[in-house]
């Protein structure tokens, strides 16, 4: 016999909004958890309504990650925190090899929160996880106090598969790698900057918030056993992305201003804002390290996939005691590409 | 980007590094200062110094606005924002700069204090309108491009009859500066520097004009070369300077000619003096007082005057005694001639103003230039 559903109601969808009882643990939770987010994830492990979910694992290696969301705005050209809490994570297990299999999400919710928004959060969340092939199978909602958190943060955790005998690490990069990214950059953070209240200015950016395992999986097919490590560079752009790996590896490493792909839009944005594209987050592009040998193939491979049409080599590894980031300026001279101190500050005059 | 990228076309770049590299005469130096801290940001960012011939050297001048800000005014500031009854609205750039007291407006904002870091003036005053029970104090600092805007908020401020609206002005000016840089025992009589040539500020001149610096050029028989902030200005400069000294020639000439008028803006102008006035004397960090080198309110804007309404009396602060920002903004000493510079004072933990804004020596070459202390230490090794 099915059980039988809970009486009450109905969520007011439209005009309803979060208030501290969708958090308490009594039945207008459950009613919100079944009408939101049951629907919006729909999968057979979420729906027995377990505390926790239960599946059999593949042989082999394991990958497991977490992250939160804090993003601001909750939407913004090209996504929505819901797609970004799933692009995000399945990022961070991709970025080792990884084949994304399930994810965890927790919401915090803050009490006055329109229903209707975090209704097409969780549908787009529900969304990208379809897209990425993974299942959203558990989760938790808690709801605060107005004025004790901004709408709605999220945090998810993922599992992916590794492929036997595929170990990219951040300590891998050897004098002589090539350096590759998978696109342009810097257009996720125009994208969400152009939509800040005090800040807004009309592009055509889009955020390039996908899931990048796809992409990794046609990458490692190719030149696996070539490949030294991959990331994604999100906050603190490709700059912060360069100098952890430098420090990781011991290295040193050389780029090309003029290899660099960078959008106009964004290039010019940038320009106006005071920002530098090297510090800019990105949601949908990853970078490799890879044997100089097999540079070539692995470019062509990544430009056949649809999520690395603009992929470039952008630089390689070089020995270096102090681990510099260093760049050849379009100008011709040389500079350091450092860590990102503080947040991005515009210049005054 | 068009009218962008042309300012910063490698092949033109090589080009005129060759021509400099030909006319400079090799059993001469050549030591030129670039002013403002706009052409100190493009030097570093755009790796510059690797295009200049070996005797041809940038000294890196005082004109970056935090940098100068003497450290009682940043304690005047934080105190101002530590009031239960004020938000302080200010440029993300002075955040980070340490105060007498190790504090700073972000460790205040983390305490608690109402601390909004605003884009433009404009900000400010949606939030003085927004927001009528809030005490709204404008931390205006700048040199001659920052103040039209400032004027310009407190005549909005005024036809709007905005009440709790402030300005916590600490304007000051280009020429002053130049001069007393030029009549400092460290040039006149010590010799510790020797500058043959001024690379003149680009938006400042924009405002002021080309006008302000002949009698620099004429009275201290120096040349200025106004260029604007993009890099192939800076290297078009330098060639003018070269040509300059070579000739004997001490003129004001003008690269910015895409911008810069001998006039300059004469709207801005007037706004700026129906509003400001001199100040008989202010304390610049590294300088020390000089002598109507800044602005303030006039009598008739005192109900919008943060010093006046808040009854602020700057208490003058030592900077950290180890710190050498003053000699590094005179152009006495280099970054690397700190002993704090990449030990204790780094972007991330500031010990002097140097190294907080973009536009300090300090933060410059430290953020884009510090592999060249490695190499030249591996060749003296």
């Amino acid at each position: 016999m099915n059980a039988p559903r809970l009486r009450s109601r109905k969520l007011d969808l439209k005009n309803g909004r979060v208030d501290l009882t969708h958090g308490s643990g009594g039945r207008a939770m459950a009613q919100l958890i079944g009408d939101i987010f049951r629907d919006a994830f729909d999968n057979e492990l979420l729906a027995q309504g377990n505390d926790q979910a239960v599946f059999d694992i593949p042989a082999g290696r394991l990958a497991m990650t977490t992250d939160g969301y804090v993003v601001s705005p909750l939407f913004f050209p090209g996504g929505d925190i819901g797609s970004l809490a799933v692009h995000g994570t399945v990022n961070d297990l991709a970025m080792a090899g990884a084949r994304p299999l399930y994810l965890s999400a927790s919401f915090i919710l803050e009490e006055g929160f329109p229903l209707a928004d975090l209704q097409r959060i969780a549908q787009s969340m529900g969304a990208a996880a379809r897209e990425a092939g993974v299942k959203i199978v558990t989760g938790d909602t808690k709801v605060v106090e107005r004025g004790k958190a901004d709408g709605v943060f999220i945090s998810t955790a993922g599992i992916g598969a590794v492929p036997d005998g595929l170990l990219l690490s951040g300590e891998k990069a050897r004098p002589g790698d090539a350096i590759l990214v998978s696109g342009s950059l810097g257009d996720h953070g125009v994208a969400i900057m152009s939509s800040r209240e005090n800040l807004q200015f009309d592009t055509q950016i889009l955020s390039d918030s996908a899931a990048l395992h796809g992409l990794v999986a046609d990458m490692v097919a190719a030149c696996g056993p070539h490949l030294r490590l991959m990331r994604d560079p999100t906050r603190g752009g490709l700059a912060a992305t360069l100098n952890e790996i430098a420090h990781q590896s011991g290295v040193g490493i050389r780029i090309e201003e003029d290899a660099l792909p960078i959008r106009k839009e964004v290039a010019a944005a940038c320009e106006l804002l005071g920002l530098d594209p090297l510090y800019v987050a990105n949601e949908g592009k990853l970078v490799a390290f890879v044997a100089a040998e097999a540079a070539d193939e692995l470019l062509a491979v990544m430009r056949a996939h649809r999520l690395g049409g603009d992929a470039a080599i952008i630089g390689h590894v070089v020995q270096d005691a102090h681990c510099f980031v260093q760049m050849t300026t379009s100008f011709g001279g040389e500079r350091i590409v450092d860590w990102l101190s503080g947040e991005q500050l515009p210049r005054i005059c | 980007m068009k009218y962008v990228d042309e300012y910063r076309n490698g092949k033109l770049a090589r080009a005129i590094a060759a021509t400099i590299r030909a006319e400079a005469r090799p059993d001469q130096s050549y030591r030129f200062m670039e002013f403002c801290g706009g052409h100190t940001h493009a030097i570093a960012r755009y790796g510059l110094e690797d295009l200049l011939p070996d005797n041809v050297r940038m000294i890196h001048g005082p004109g970056c606005p935090v940098c100068v800000l003497p450290v009682g005014r940043m304690d005047d500031a934080i105190k101002l924002a530590q009031r239960p009854d004020v938000t302080l609205c200010t440029y993300a750039d002075l955040m980070r700069v340490p105060s007498s007291n190790g504090m700073s407006l972000l460790k205040a904002k983390a305490e608690g204090a109402d601390i909004r870091m605003v884009y433009s003036t404009l900000d400010a005053l949606r939030i003085a309108r927004e927001e009528p029970a809030r005490r709204v104090v404008f931390f205006a600092i700048g040199f001659e491009t920052t103040t039209p805007p400032t004027a310009m908020a407190l005549l909005n401020a005024q036809s709007e009859g905005l009440k709790n609206f402030f300005v916590f002005c600490n304007h000051v000016l280009t020429p002053a500066a130049i001069q007393n840089i030029l009549e400092s025992p460290d040039v006149r009589e010590l010799g510790l520097i020797r500058i043959d040539g001024f690379i003149g500020p680009a938006h400042v001149s924009v405002v002021i004009g080309a006008r302000p610096y002949e009698f620099f050029a004429e009275e201290f028989q120096k040349p200025v070369v106004i260029a604007g902030f993009e890099p192939l200005d800076v290297m078009h400069a330098v060639l003018m300077l070269v040509r300059q000294v070579n000739d004997g020639r001490y003129e004001v000439e003008n690269e910015y000619i895409r911008a810069v008028t001998p006039e300059g803006n004469l709207k801005a102008q007037d706004m700026v003096s129906r509003i400001f006035e001199l100040r008989d004397t202010f304390e610049w960090r590294g300088l020390g007082q000089v002598p109507y080198s800044a602005l303030k309110l006039r009598e008739e804007f005192s109900a919008f005057d943060a010093e006046k309404v808040f009854d602020i009396r700057t208490v003058p602060a030592k900077d950290n005694p180890a710190c050498e920002c003053g000699a590094i903004l005179r152009g006495v000493k280099k970054p690397t001639d700190c002993k704090l510079f990449g030990t204790l004072c780094t972007p991330e933990t500031p010990m002097g103003s140097c190294m907080v804004s973009s536009e300090g020596s300090c933060a410059a070459h430290w953020t884009f230039g510090r592999f060249r202390d490695a190499k030249q230490e591996r060749q003296a090794s």
